[in-house]
Parts: C-alpha cells; structure tokens; sequence
C-alpha cells in the first residue's frame, strides 16, 4: 500500500499523482493521512484503484470519479461523489448536502446520515444510505436509484423524472409530482442487489417504493411541440 | 463570503485552552474570510455591579486612560483601562448600565464593541491569523467564544460592518447570510425601542434576538420565533452569557457543520476549522437541519 500524509504532501500533487496513474498500473492500494478537510480531495480518479482516505473531509471529495474506489473513513464535507461516473465511493461517517449531487453512475454509499438534498439532479448513479437523508432528496432526480435504509426528509423527490426512490422508514412528505409506487418483483430484485453490493443486510420487502407521477409541464404530450 | 466559527466548552477543564483552539478555527477559516475578523470571547468575569466593556478607537495613540480617568471623576466609581491594538478594555465597578450612556454623550469618537460581565469583542482588518496574534486570543481562557472572517464583496473593510453584533449584554451574533425582510423589522424593531447603529441585515438579526429574550423567552423560543420572523438565508451561531446557538433557515443553502463530544460542541462553515480540535476523531459530526433550533447552556 502506498500511503500519502497530506500534512507533508500538498492536496494538489496528490491529486496529480492519483489522477496520472495509468489503467494498467500496480499501485492499485492507496492510503491519505491527515486529510484535515480538504476541499476536493481525490477527485478525477480514472485508474481502478482504490483509495482510503484516513479522516473527516471537505467538499467535494471524489467529484467526477471513474472506475476508482474511494472509502471515506470519516465524515465528508457538501458534494460528495458530485458527478461521479462509475466505480464506488464509501463514506463511513455522515455526509454534508449534495452527496451524490448529478451522478452518472457508480455507486455511492453513506453509512451514516446524509444531509439535505442528497442525489439532487441525479442521471444514473446508485445511492445506499444506511441511515436518513434530508429535506429535498432526490430533486430533479432523472435516473438511477436511491435506497434510504432510515428516514427521508420533507420534499423527496421533487419535480423527479426517472429515478427510483426506495425508503425503509419515514418520508416527512413528497415533493411535486412524486407519489409511492408499487414494489414489483423486479424491483424487489434490483433493491436486494443494491443492497447486497452496499454491504447491506436489510429485507427489500421493509422498503417502500416512490417515483414520478409524469405529470408535470415536460411529461404532457400537448406539450411536446415545445421541445 | 464570510467564516463562522464557535466553541461551547462543557467541560471547564477546558477552558485554559479556549482561546488557542478558538485561533486555530478562526484560521481554518482564512481562505473564508481573509480581509476581516472579529472574535467575541466569554471569560474572565468582573464581580457582580462590575461591568466590562470593550471599546474601538482607529487610533493606536488614544488617550484610553484619561477616557478612564474622566469616566472615573464623572461617576464617581473606580475604573482600569487595558489598550489591546485600537481596543480597549474598559472595567468599571459599577453596573453598564451608567456607563453606556455616559461613554455615547461624552465619546461619540468610540465604538462601543461590546459590554457586559464576561463578553470581550474584537475586530480588526487583516487576515485572521494576524488579528488573533493582535489581540492575544491564543492566551485567552473562558467558556465559549465565537468568531467571525469576511472576505468583502459588497461594502468596504471596515470594523463597524464586521461581526460578531453585540445588540445586549453578554450577547453576540454571527451570521452567513443575507436577510431580505430586514427593512420591515427594523422598522418594527425600532418601535419596541430597539435602536440601531448600521443599516446592516445582520445587526437586525442581532437586535431581533436581543428583543426576544428582553421579552423572557428561552434561547431556544428566540431562535424559534426566528425562524417565523426572518426571511431569508442564514447560518446564524449565537452566544449568550451561559448559552449556545446554532440555526439555519429551512433551505440551508449557507454551510455549516457541527461536532460534540462530552467536553466541547463546536460550530463551524466548514469542517477544516474543526480538523484540529481535541479528539475530533471521535466526535459526533453532522450537518445542521434545516429549520432546526440547536442550543446548549452551562446550566
């Protein structure tokens, strides 16, 4: 394992370091100590490696992530996995807002609380949060799937298009144009294999399912001309 | 942009040590806020019927202790006066109240920045490392403090736009945000008797709450009715003479993160002003709610 001690290592040429690996490279194992809450630590990754960071972090960390696996071991600040587009991002503490924040793809997952407006505007990634999220989830959600094993705070789902919601506990209420929407069995599949690949040993039939309602302005057909 | 930051410690044998992890937050905070700073710190009380007050004069050559030694003939009361930069701490050994009205008629030159029995407030221009070397923050011990870093957008570097607001005694404000009712309520404000010194939407937050607790309300029942009251965007961190405060309104869109262990709860915009407190490994660390009243108190 090679580790990095950001006290001794500027944010910057670590960053270069990780992001200038090749895809075939050996140095697979990576360590960051001290990251003290830097803002956009270990983004870009493009490698298949895999990187722990060793404490609580700032905004941004693991934007725009590709094929990397980064495991925060700590809390992390607004922005979390922003952007990312595969591979898997691991928060062991809480997550600030915005976690997952325009997601392609990938999966993220948070094992303890994330904050307001996690998955916003997300376009295909995978969220599991072990615990609750808060107000505003999933706003403008347009695909990909979150899983909320706790609670979910006022306004899930606002304006959604495509993106699935499943959510074990509480919803303080729906945004526009969410409604609940009835677990089928391929839905109870694809939960149980979200599940399964968080590391997460939870019955998919204790969640309920929430999506789009397609009834807003963009989803009538009498309004298609205006595209 | 702006940088709060606040420390509540709940366990006293702590309290030597407010000061330097104070100064270590408030430079977490410098990329934040690297033009302004100011700091309101709660310790070294003066005994009951004493007051201290802190004071601001640009220039570093005031004549601080004849304004001590006039206040002292006036009143008729003992005084001592300590000069810290263009600051200077004022204890009289008689209650604020006969102070304050003293010190406004016969010096419109100097800023009252604070007052109380334990509140101590400094501001200053300059990146926040080298106001907290100014003032000696690292040396300063007590209970709670809170600090502000602006980087300045809208208005010029000045000290009297600067936070923490100091509307009551023993009682300051910080605030990320801006406020888009604030001309009705200090209208409002005004008519309960509530005066004030700067057209700035902070300073009404500040006088709001101050209004609120004149009235009996809990700290907790103040920041409730606040967030009724107010409109518009805020991280609020709020200090009292044995009280703590946090809240934002309910979009939450001005950042702010909290962590408590059993000896200290602590409040900051970002988390790297946190990095570097006692056993910040293993403390509880979250996001604020929206809309959430979080208070803690001494007692």
């Amino acid at each position: 394992m090679n580790t990095i001690d950001l006290e001794k290592t500027t944010l910057r040429e670590v960053n270069q370091r990780l992001q200038g690996l090749p895809a075939e490279t050996n140095e697979r194992l990576w360590k960051l100590t001290n990251p003290h809450g830097e803002h956009a630590c270990a983004v870009g990754l493009t490698a298949p490696i895999e990187v722990h960071i060793d404490g609580h972090i700032g905004y941004y960390c693991a934007g725009m992530n590709q094929k990397a696996k980064v495991v925060i071991h700590g809390q992390c600040g607004v922005g979390v996995a922003e952007n990312m587009m595969s591979g898997e991002v691991v928060v062991k503490g809480t997550a600030s807002a915005a976690a997952g924040a325009t997601g392609q793809g990938g999966l993220l997952v948070i094992e303890g609380d994330a904050g307001t407006r996690c998955g916003i505007s997300m376009k295909g990634i995978d969220i599991v949060v072990k615990g609750s999220v808060g107000a505003m989830s999933a706003f403008m959600a347009q695909s990909g799937s979150l899983v909320v094993c706790g609670d979910a705070g006022a306004n899930l789902g606002d304006s959604i298009y495509e993106a699935k919601l499943y959510v074990r506990g509480t919803v303080e209420s729906l945004g526009a144009d969410c409604i609940e929407k009835k677990m089928t069995p391929h839905h109870l599949e694809k939960l149980g294999r979200l599940l399964k690949s968080a590391g997460i040993d939870a019955d998919p039939k204790s969640f309920r399912r929430y999506g789009s309602k397609r009834s807003l302005y963009n989803f009538h057909v009498d309004n298609v001309d205006a595209y | 942009m702006c940088g709060i930051v606040g420390l509540f410690l709940k366990n006293p044998a702590l309290q030597p040590e407010l000061g330097k992890h104070l100064e270590t937050m408030l430079i977490g905070m410098s990329e934040r806020g690297p033009d302004s700073a100011g700091i309101a710190v709660y310790h070294s009380a003066v005994p009951e019927g004493q007051s201290k007050i802190t004071l601001f004069n640009a220039d570093t050559n005031y004549h601080w202790h004849k304004l001590a030694g006039d206040l002292a003939d006036a009143l008729n009361v003992e005084t001592d006066i300590d000069q810290k930069g263009n600051h200077a701490r004022l204890v009289a050994h008689c209650p604020e109240d006969r102070v304050l009205p003293w010190l406004r008629a016969n010096h419109p030159d100097v800023r009252i920045m604070g007052y109380g029995q334990l509140m101590e407030v400094y501001k200053d221009v300059g990146l926040p490392a080298d106001v907290a070397a100014r003032y000696g923050l690292a040396g300063m011990e007590g209970s709670h403090a809170i600090g502000h870093t602006r980087m300045a957008t809208e208005s010029a570097v000045t000290t009297e736009h600067s936070h923490p607001f100091t509307p009551a005694s023993d009682m300051c404000l910080v605030h990320n945000g801006s406020l888009s009712n604030h001309n009705n309520l200090r209208k409002w404000l005004r008519k309960k008797g509530q005066e004030f010194e700067t057209d700035n939407d902070s300073e009404v937050a500040a006088r709001y709450f101050a209004y609120r607790l004149s009235e009996g309300a809990s700290l907790k029942e103040a920041m409730e009715a606040g967030l009724t009251d107010l409109d518009g965007f805020f991280t609020f961190t709020m200090g009292t003479k044995d009280g703590f405060a946090v809240l934002r309104d309910a979009i939450a869109c001005k950042p702010a993160v909290l962590a408590e262990n059993d000896d200290w709860v602590a409040m900051a915009s970002e988390f790297r002003s946190l990095a570097y407190l006692p056993n910040i490994e293993k403390a509880k660390i979250w996001e604020p709610a929206p809309a959430t009243v979080y208070t803690w108190s001494l007692h």
